[in-house]
């Protein structure tokens, strides 16, 4: 297999590419996303996030740069910095709408030629890592970032399910994908798992509880964790404030590092 | 010649309502099966449910109709019947295995969509209810395109309270103004949640920028209504069975009959209003 990989390109300087999938939407793939941005900042590395979410791009708003612009430079796009410390840096179309409530209606041509440009054309300089938010589903955003990264040769792609039956059943699919397009499984983060009610610290499965793990155990792939629901990190992800740092006591925190750690874990096994 | 297939199936649909939203898992799935059931409850009338989310196609477990298979007949492909007047069509019954990934492209998706409409022998049909997958691209292009072989009562708009999924929805709305499609209202689900121990209400999902009030109000569109969480919802879902029947005193189950009914009556005025033309 011949892979043409560019002498000089914009992603020559990026260590890791990881992607962040699920079948099924609205289980946290842009949380889990921007969560482990911050949590792989605050251990020393460079992030960033590329969201190929052309509909329902969430990534700008999470970190509070949802009215910033996206700048030229000689080689390419200049990503949006999310602040003066340059660690994390985005892309991503919500930068590119003229007014937010713009509603992109594409056909998957038009859309796979902005994909193509988003993996070419960012100057990310040189980075840790690379998260790729994605959509759900597996069609045109998911079969273009793929082809697009292959010369790249991407670490591989975190699942983000809920615990329920409905969930799992997509994310299955999800897993299916993954193979087809030789791409690895880094592991399945089991997301909305149980919420711990302040008042009283009675626990509700409000999306039942178990089908993440049991999935990762039926598929073979490493289980990395539990996130429960938590009114913090859903009010840090409105207001785009870092999580991390502000509320490491808070219940999503524990199991939000530990996903961190694994990916980090996992990097250095690969260096050594 | 087309055309002219599609409204010669379809001619016959009294009133077709699209469940849409920007934002997925909101819960359009959920609400389009529940609408169905609430609808059908009228042994009187016809329900159809539409799944075209063909990457994720949920309505089959929902439905109690995992591992069902479509069958073929003289007159097209036969739904697949929940009850004497509830049929469901989705790719899910075309697939042979759980982990079997429908990895197409925009085209070979519109296809699937335009087959749906034109080969199921539905019969005739008071109502028709299209699950939809989230966004604004190719599936709901299509369904806009092809079901203007009849006539479209309205879109139902699901979101949940906070802004993140409001500014997708937000978008989604724009999308049905451009291609000039009524919107029949918003639906705010996962609005709050009751600890059942303490009784105590927790935001999960907080509204930040006034939830889908402040939006509606801000757009001019009708809110139908809010549904809180609850977790027999999702078990519900798992087991493909109506919560609505599962849970008959939740609050929910109260939020959802209010709103199907306001549903109902804006289908009602629309025939009204279309047999005074006439």
């Amino acid at each position: 297999l011949l892979s043409f990989l560019p002498e000089r390109s914009n992603l020559s300087g990026v260590r890791h590419i990881l992607l962040v999938l699920s079948g099924k939407g609205g289980v946290g793939k842009s949380t889990i996303s921007t969560e482990l941005a911050l949590s792989l900042r605050h251990s020393g590395k460079k992030v960033g996030i590329l969201d190929v979410d052309l509909c329902g791009p969430s990534i700008p708003r999470m970190f509070r740069v949802q009215d910033n612009d996206v700048h030229q430079c000689d080689s390419g796009w200049v990503p949006v910095f999310v602040d003066q410390d340059k660690s994390i840096s985005l892309m991503s179309i919500g930068f590119l709408l003229e007014k937010p409530d713009d509603a992109v209606v594409w056909r998957g041509p038009k859309k796979n030629a902005l994909i193509k440009q988003f993996v070419a054309d960012v100057a990310w300089g040189d980075l840790d890592f690379l998260i790729v938010d994605t959509p759900p589903g597996t069609s045109d955003e998911h079969i273009s970032t793929v082809e697009a990264l292959r010369p790249y040769k991407p670490l591989g792609a975190i699942l983000v399910t809920t615990p329920q039956a409905v969930s799992v059943g997509d994310v299955r699919r999800e897993l299916t994908f993954c193979k087809k397009t030789g791409l690895r499984v880094l592991g399945i983060v089991e997301n909305m798992s149980g919420f711990v009610c302040p008042h009283c610290l009675e626990c509700t499965n409000i999306f039942s509880k178990g089908g993440g793990e049991e999935l990762a155990k039926h598929a073979g792939v490493p289980f990395l964790g539990c996130v429960p629901l938590d009114p913090q990190l859903s009010q840090s992800l409105e207001e785009g404030r870092d999580f991390i740092q502000e509320f490491p006591k808070s219940s999503a925190f524990p199991a939000l590092a530990h996903i961190a750690q694994q990916i980090l874990d996992g990097t250095s096994q690969q260096s050594s | 010649a087309e055309a002219a297939e599609l409204r010669e199936r379809l001619g016959s649909v009294k009133h077709t309502v699209l469940v849409l939203s920007g934002k997925g898992g909101v819960g359009k799935s959920t609400f389009s099966a529940l609408l169905a059931h609430g609808l059908a409850a009228d042994e009187a009338k016809q329900v159809a449910l539409l799944d075209i989310d063909i990457c994720g196609p949920s309505i089959p477990k929902m439905m109690g109709l995992e591992g069902e298979q479509v069958h073929q007949s003289g007159s097209g492909w036969s739904p697949v019947y929940v009850e004497e007047n509830l049929g469901v069509m989705s790719v899910g019954f075309l697939l042979s295995s759980p982990d079997d990934a429908v990895i197409w492209r925009g085209p070979k998706k519109n296809g699937l969509i335009k087959q749906f409409l034109r080969d199921v022998d539905w019969g005739e049909i008071d109502y028709l209810i299209v699950d939809t997958p989230p966004g604004t691209s190719d599936e709901h292009l299509s369904i806009v395109q092809y079901l203007s072989a009849t006539h479209i009562d309205g879109a139902v708009i699901i979101t949940t309270p906070q802004e993140v999924s409001l500014q997708d929805v937000r978008k989604e709305i724009n999308f049905c103004h451009k291609v000039k499609l009524p919107i029949i209202g918003v639906v705010e689900n996962m609005s709050g949640f009751i600890c059942p121990k303490c009784k105590n209400e927790s935001q999960i999902f907080p509204p930040t920028t006034g939830g889908a009030e402040k939006m509606c109000q801000n757009l001019n569109v009708s809110l139908l209504g809010k549904v809180p969480l609850d977790p027999q919802i999702g078990k519900s879902c798992d087991k493909g069975q109506s919560f609505l029947c599962e849970a008959p005193e939740s609050p929910a189950t109260l939020s959802y009959r209010n709103i199907i009914q306001r549903i109902q009556e804006y289908c009602d005025q629309q025939h009204f209003q279309e047999e005074k033309i006439i």
